[in-house]
Parts: structure tokens; sequence; C-alpha cells
């Protein structure tokens, strides 16, 4: 299908207010050039900080043949047909696009010369292209891109076009900069929050104080009285019986909303809101999606972090469901000489994007069009269509630069409530949370708990593992990951206690967690056997890969070891720095990538300080080493972060925690001093990179926590008092 | 567009970016909402509402105040300089070497940031980690560029100077 589109459009205006217009010949939806020779390549997927909107483009430039530095990058509108999957999540975005993307960039440069050729009647063997001009040596003749761009997207568009080796890359694997770099240190429109529309009207939710109440009624009257307030109403998200997919997770479904013309009037109109409020009770939600239609009872308790504490103990000693069983792990355990049992507790996290949720809309009754911070478009247009009753190409929705994502914004219940709001009040509207908002209504990663048992026998020798993991509301195993195919008896089990309390995916769902626990009794496996817990583990890695246990293991053993003897020799494992601070260590798969981390670390008047960490990672080819470097880093501080400080809690429904000062994010002074990253070479393709790094961090400051205190870290986060509890 | 309720005009007159803006704003509004809805200079960000996050930071009269607790009352007959009026195009030392260390990963945090170190800088020509974690510890940044704002702000001095 070929393009030939005329304007192009952009997304936001600039600083001055001015849509900026230029005549673009489109070669295909990632291509764009102007007579002058001006390549604009186009970002499918949504940008929130891991750098896609220059690492993608640099795929496409790599195989189109321009100057990178001379190349206009702008992200792309919601358009699955020309655009693909468009989902930031699951650290996909390398691994989905590396091969869409170069086939893009080197159909179009084919395109391209076949223009030239048949305008000059040459063989297309004996052209060549360098930085965006095609030349045909023997004639001396040359033309830019720009000029052949309205010929060659007349062309049909070939088909198996050869991509380039990967030792011939000149823009991947080169460090790049980030193409909004400028307009953020400048202060540019970018984000969502910052977006304008003419008549634009700004509303804010009134949602319950706490998971388990609902609207009953309210009292406007004084709130209508206030300055710059258009309307106050209640609107239903879903009706009743509406089949929710997956990411259609909504915290509240009876919103109270107020609508004014400036956000501080908004803000000011919602405190006179009088309201009451009543227990939900227990509910019902149906759940479409891949399982069929089902209905789901919510619980309408109200919680409390105490009261979740004892019901995950009660749970964790029912029977659970089997997840995989290698061998014969009860005989096993019956016939151990020593078993080793250890519980680890985690609490609920709430993800503090730094730019709360927001989302503009102006629906009408023909159309809609949205504009903001989303992850997913492709999931959250289906049930905008449903919603609003209308055919999804009469929704267009526009993706901002993100202000933080880490999985909250993949559900885009936010869109859906801007819709319904603009849609009654007839006008555009921006939709904002507050920080309170976000921070009270989200849509959490779960709390966790999870008990493993190793047995040994009187040599010492790890006969069998067991894993029995619960969550409210959703469990962490996964049963197929390290040390799954490494242990001839193993066990892996799980259970889940429902809530009301919405949970969703935050930075390597369960893996963050998994991470955490399975790395702390790995290292405390080590030391109960009298071995070195780097050896340890490569001496299982290697059973997993002469000899596997078990089929469906997820992980290449190889590709685990490989982070492993990396971060071993970066941080000087067997030499004098080995002892310089207390130091932890610990490796995780997930994501399709590998990661290895060692942590050294002090305690100053008893408080954890992290000096440096040595961060080794697999993603396969780096696109953007610096960026990436940059993304390690920054997994491995919000990993550090986490572990320490973070947690979410309630009383009687109530998030306890609704802004920072009760929120205790890592700050600059809790940071460590350096972050050493190395990347294992190779040639295979690339994968993702920003979730991989984030779960083993947990697990080398809890092993780095325990060389430090003599006492080994059960329960995150690892900052408060530990209780004596030693399991559930 | 009609509003069941006319507000009486309230004016302001503020000193932005050296331009003078004259508001019809209630002055009980914080500095951040009037720089964001009122004039549209929104390179200052909300965070948190309550001086936590650093998010908000801009120069009243040289010194860093959190604009989202700061009335616009207060404002008045002082100079106050956001990121959009930081320098012109992005000459000031910190944010070249913002550009040069390519600190940002989702950047909503950046402005803030960099208005905090630029009067750290100022105020201390050449700061040490420690100085520059003091100074640093009220903005937040969730993407966790830290370790890059320090040595941001470390090459920015040695340039300075």
């Amino acid at each position: 299908m070929l393009h030939f589109s005329g304007l192009a459009k952009f997304a936001m205006p600039n600083n001055d207010g001015v849509v900026p217009v230029l005549q673009l010949t489109e070669i295909n939806g990632y291509v764009k050039i102007s007579p002058d020779n001006m390549v604009t390549l186009v970002c499918p997927n949504p940008e929130f900080g891991q750098n896609v909107m220059t690492s993608l483009p640099m795929m496409v430039a790599e195989e189109l043949g321009v100057d990178w530095e001379k190349v206009v990058v702008e992200m792309g509108p919601h358009d699955s047909v020309k655009l693909g999957p468009q989902f930031t999540g699951g650290s996909n975005s390398m691994r989905m696009y590396w091969k869409p993307l170069r086939e893009a960039g080197a159909t179009a440069r084919n395109m391209l010369m076949l223009a030239a050729a048949g305008s000059w009647s040459v063989p297309i063997e004996e052209l060549t292209t360098k930085e965006g001009v095609i030349y045909h040596d023997k004639s001396g003749r040359k033309a830019t891109y720009g000029e052949m761009a309205a010929k060659a997207a007349a062309i049909p568009v070939p088909k198996g076009v050869k991509l380039k080796s990967v030792k011939d890359f000149n823009v991947v694997r080169t460090s790049q900069k980030n193409v909004e770099g400028a307009k953020i240190v400048s202060g540019k429109p970018l984000f969502g929050l910052d977006y304008k529309h003419e008549g634009m009207l700004i509303a804010m939710i009134q949602h319950p104080p706490a998971f388990g109440m609902k609207l009953k009624s309210f009292d406007a009257s004084a709130a209508l009285k206030m300055p710059g307030i258009k309307d106050v109403f209640s609107v239903k998200l879903f009706e009743d019986g509406f089949e929710q997919g997956g990411f259609d997770v909504r915290t509240f479904n009876d919103l109270l909303v107020v609508v004014g013309k400036t956000t501080w009037e908004v803000m000011n109109a919602r405190k006179k809101l009088i309201v009451a409020w009543m227990p939900a009770g227990d509910t019902k939600d149906t759940m479409g999606g891949r399982g069929g239609k089902k209905e789901v009872i919510v619980p309408g308790e109200l919680e409390t972090t105490a009261t979740q504490l004892i019901k995950m103990q009660e749970y964790a000693k029912k029977p659970a469901q089997q997840l995989r069983k290698d061998g014969d792990p009860e005989t096993a355990f019956k016939n151990a000489a020593q078993i080793i049992e250890r519980t680890y507790n985690a609490p609920f996290l709430a993800h503090n994007c730094m730019e709360p949720m927001n989302f503009f809309a102006h629906v009408t009754d023909e159309k809609a069009l949205l504009v903001g911070p989303l992850q997913a478009p492709g999931w959250t247009e289906p049930t905008l269509a449903k919603v609003l009753k209308l055919p999804p190409e009469k929704i267009e929705i526009q993706m901002t630069r993100m202000g933080g994502g880490f999985g909250r914004r993949a559900y885009g219940h936010y869109l859906v409530e801007a819709a319904l709001i603009s849609r009654k009040v007839k006008a555009p509207v921006k939709l904002i949370y507050s920080r309170e908002d976000d921070s009270t209504y989200g849509i959490y990663r779960p709390m966790y708990t999870a008990t493993y048992r190793a047995a040994l026998d009187s040599n010492k020798k790890l006969l069998a593992f067991h894993v029995k993991g619960g969550g409210i509301p959703e469990h962490a195993i996964h049963a197929n990951r390290f040390p799954a195919g490494a242990v001839d008896n193993y066990l892996a089990e799980s259970w889940e206690i429902p809530s009301n309390i919405t949970v969703g995916a935050f930075r390597a769902p369960r893996s963050n967690f998994n991470a955490a626990a399975e790395q702390s009794f790995l290292d405390e496996l080590a030391e109960a056997m009298g071995k070195d817990p780097i050896d340890f583990r490569l001496q299982l890695l290697k059973r997993a890969k002469e000899n596997p246990v078990g089929k469906n293991n997820e992980y290449d053993a190889d590709r685990y070891a490989g982070v492993l003897e990396l971060v071993r020799s970066k941080s000087g494992w067997n030499g004098a720095e080995h002892n310089k601070f207390s130091r932890g260590v610990a490796a995780y798969f997930c994501h399709n990538s590998y990661a290895a981390h060692v942590v050294d670390l002090t305690l100053k008047d008893g408080e954890p300080y992290i000096e440096r960490v040595f961060s080794a990672i697999d993603c396969g080819i780096v696109i953007n080493p610096d960026a990436a470097a940059n993304m390690v880093q920054g997994a491995v501080v919000d990993g550090i972060g986490n572990s320490l400080y973070g947690g979410l809690t309630h009383k009687d429904g109530v998030v306890e925690e609704n802004n920072f000062h009760k929120y205790r994010v890592i700050r600059m002074h809790e940071a460590p001093k350096k972050i050493d990253v190395s990347f294992v070479q190779n040639d295979i393709d690339p994968t993702g990179l920003g979730e991989p790094p984030f779960p083993p961090v947990f697990g080398a400051v809890a092993n780095a926590l325990y060389k430090a205190s003599g006492k080994r870290y059960y329960q995150q986060p690892f900052a408060l008092p530990q209780s004596n509890v030693r399991s559930v | 567009m009609i509003f069941s309720n006319l507000s009486i005009p309230n004016m302001i007159t503020l000193n932005i970016n050296k331009k003078i803006y004259k508001l019809d704003a209630d002055p009980e509004t914080p500095l951040l909402w009037v720089l964001r809805d009122h004039i549209g200079l929104v390179g200052t960000k909300y965070g948190c509402g309550v001086a936590q996050c650093g998010a908000c930071v801009v120069h009243l009269d040289g010194e860093a105040v959190r604009s989202c607790v700061t009335k616009a009352s207060r404002a008045q007959g002082k100079k106050v300089v956001t990121i959009e009026g930081l320098s012109a195009s992005n000459s000031h030392p910190l944010q070249k070497a913002w550009l040069e260390l390519d600190v940002s990963q989702c950047g909503y945090c950046q402005a803030g940031q960099i208005m905090s170190a630029a009067v750290l800088l100022r105020e201390n020509k050449n700061p040490s980690e420690q100085d520059i974690n003091d100074a640093m510890a009220g903005n937040i940044c969730r993407c966790g560029t830290y370790l890059r704002i320090r040595e941001a702000i470390q090459l920015a001095a040695k340039e300075s100077v």
C-alpha cells in the first residue's frame, strides 16, 4: 500500500503556537522526505523515557542510509495499519520493531534507487547511496533522496529487500543523543499536561475515599458557585455487564466530575463538594478476552494492611495450585538431611509517574480526538469505540511524551473517563489527576509473598527446590524460570486472594518480586552449602545447560551465566575490590534479556547507603550504547529506591501514602556514587532493556545488606525495621 | 463559553522572564498554575502540589522557590525566571551539560532539576558531591537519572569557570 501524503501533520504546535506544515512525500509509514531532502522518521511507539524516539528511528536510518544528524524525528499518531502494534511495555519495542523498521528503511532506500534507475535508465546495481544521496558513478550523475521521493512513492513496494549485515552498521551501535533532549531542557511543551486546545476546559474527578466504597449522593451547589466552574456531574465509566479486556482495569466506576476553566479553580471547587459515600459491597465484573466471557466477584471489604498480611499467612498454609513439578520433590524433602525454608514479603507499590495521569478528549456525536500520555493506544481504542459507540476509524489518538509510565499508562481508563466527560459537557476537556488522585486510585503492583524451601543431603548437595507463592490479588511465580531446569526435584505452586485493590503491570511485573525473593534465597542457600554465590549459580546453570531438567525452561543458561561471569570480572569479585564494602550479587532473566548486578553497600548510622554498583547486561545488539547505559543506571536507582523505601499500605480501604511526603521515593543523596554498566558483546537480535535490569537490584541489595548487618532481609521495603518472623 | 457565575476580575501584574504580564487571576492562585494555565509557560511542571518533588522550581528574585506553593501575589513586584527564561537557545552551562551528558530519560522533572541546580551553581562555583546531594535532595527523578544530574552539575561548574 502506497501513501503519497500531501501534508504531514505535527501533533503539537511549537512554543509560539505555530503548527509547522511541510511538503513531505511519505515513502512508507516510517519515512517521509521533503523535496529539499529533509528526512523525517516516524517513531511508532510511545516515549516514556526509554528513549524509543531515538533508538527506533536509528534502525530506520541505518538501512535508509541517511545522515542521522540531519534526520527529523516525529512521534507517529495511533495508526496500527501503517505503524504496527505501537505498544510501549514488556520491554518489547526493540524486539518488536527490529525487523519491520529495518525493512522499512531498506525498502524505502530501494524504492528511491529504483526511481533513480528509472529516471536515468541505468541498472539499479550500478547505483550507490551515501547520506541521503544516490550516485551513479559511471555517468557521474547524482540525486538527493528528496529529488527522487515523489517518483519513489509511486513505485510498487518491493518485497524481500536485503538488509545490511551487522558488521556494516554505522548508526545502530553508535551512541546518539535523545532527539528531544534540547526541548526537554528548555521547557518546551512535550507532555500530555502541556497540551492545549482551543476552548479547552479542565476536569477533575472526585473518587471514593477508600477501596470498597462508592458514590451515594452529592450536593454540588457550593462547588458550582465557585469561580470558573462550569459543571458538576456524575458519570458511569462502564455500563453493567460491560465486557472488560485485560487492560480495562479501572479503580472506580461511578465518577463525580468537576469541570471548569482552570486547574486551580477546579481544585478549589472540588473541596466544596458535599459527598456521601457508601460501601460498594461485593460487585460483579464481566471479563472478556481470550478465556471467553466470565463473571468475577470483586469483594467489598475495606482492607487494612495488617489484615492483608494475616490473610496471606492463612492462605500460605492451604493447598495451592501446582504450576510445575519435576521429579519427586515430596520424597526428596522427606529424605533430606537439612531443609532450609524462608518466606519473603513485599508490599503494594505505586508507580508514582512524575506526570500524574491526564488526557485530553474532544468527543462529539461523530468523532473523538484524544491526546495525551499512553503506553498502548491499540488496547484502549477498542474500549473507547465500545463505550462511545463510535467506529474505531472515527477515534483519533495522539500520543504525547509521557512523564514516566512504568506500566501504569498501559491502562487507559483515564482516556475513557476524559472522553465521557468531554461528551457530557460538549466541549474539549483535559482530565487531570492531582498527585493525591494519582497515588490513591492507582493500578498498583500487587502485594506478594513467597516461601522457598530447599532440601539438602548430608553432603550439602541440593536435592530439591520448592517455591509456593501468592499475592493480593495476584501471585508472582514464574514456574519455568531459573532454577527450574537445574534441580532434579522441583515444585512451583501458587495461590491468590481476591481483592478490590486494583493492580496491574509495574516495571517487570512479577519478576520485580521474584528476583528479590529467589535471589536472596539462593544467596542464603549458597552460604549454607559453603559455596561462593556466583559459583553456586554458575554450577546450577551448567547443569541446566548440559542436562536440563523438564521442559519449557524459559531462559538460555549460557547467556544467564554470561552476565554473571561479566559482572564477576568487572566488579573484581575475586580481587581486592571485593572487600572494600559489603557486597551482594544477584542475576535475573526476564523480558528476553539478562542482567546481573553487584551492589557495594555500607551502613551509616544503621541506614543503608549504596556506594557503587556493577551491572552486566545481555540484551543482544545494543542499539544506542550510552542511552542504554543511562537506562540501566536508572533501573538500578529505581530498584534501590523501591527495595529500600517503596510501599503502599491501606487502612480500612484508604491508601495511606497519598503524596511524596508519605510515599518515600529515592532521592539524589540516596543514589549510588557510581554505577558501572557493561554489555555482553554479541550479534543476537536486540531485546529490551526497560525492565530486565530492574528486578535483580532488589536481590543484590538484600544480599549486600546481609553482608553489612549479618541479618537477612525478608521484608520489603528493607529500610523499615525487619521483624524477626522468619516464615509466614 | 458561558459560565454560570462571573468572577470579579482580579488583576495581577507579574514580571516573568523579563516580560510584564497583566492577568485576570485570583492572587491566591499558586504561581505554578498562573504560569501554566494563564500564561501558557508549561516548562514548569506540576508534580505534587505540596513542595515535595521540585518539578515546579522557578526563580523568584534569583531564589529557587516551589511555584506550586508560592501564591501569585507573592511574586508581584519580583522577577520570576522560569526554565523558558533561563537562557536564550539552551546556552546556560547547565543546559549545555545536560545535553552533553544526555541526562534526561522521561524528562518531566528535568526543568525543575536545572532550575534548582542553577541557584546552587550561582552560590557555589565548585560544588562537591556532598554539596550537590544537599542542594538537590528536594528534586525527585523517578527515572533515576541522579548520577548524570550530579555529573552534569559538575561539568557545568567546570565550564563556567
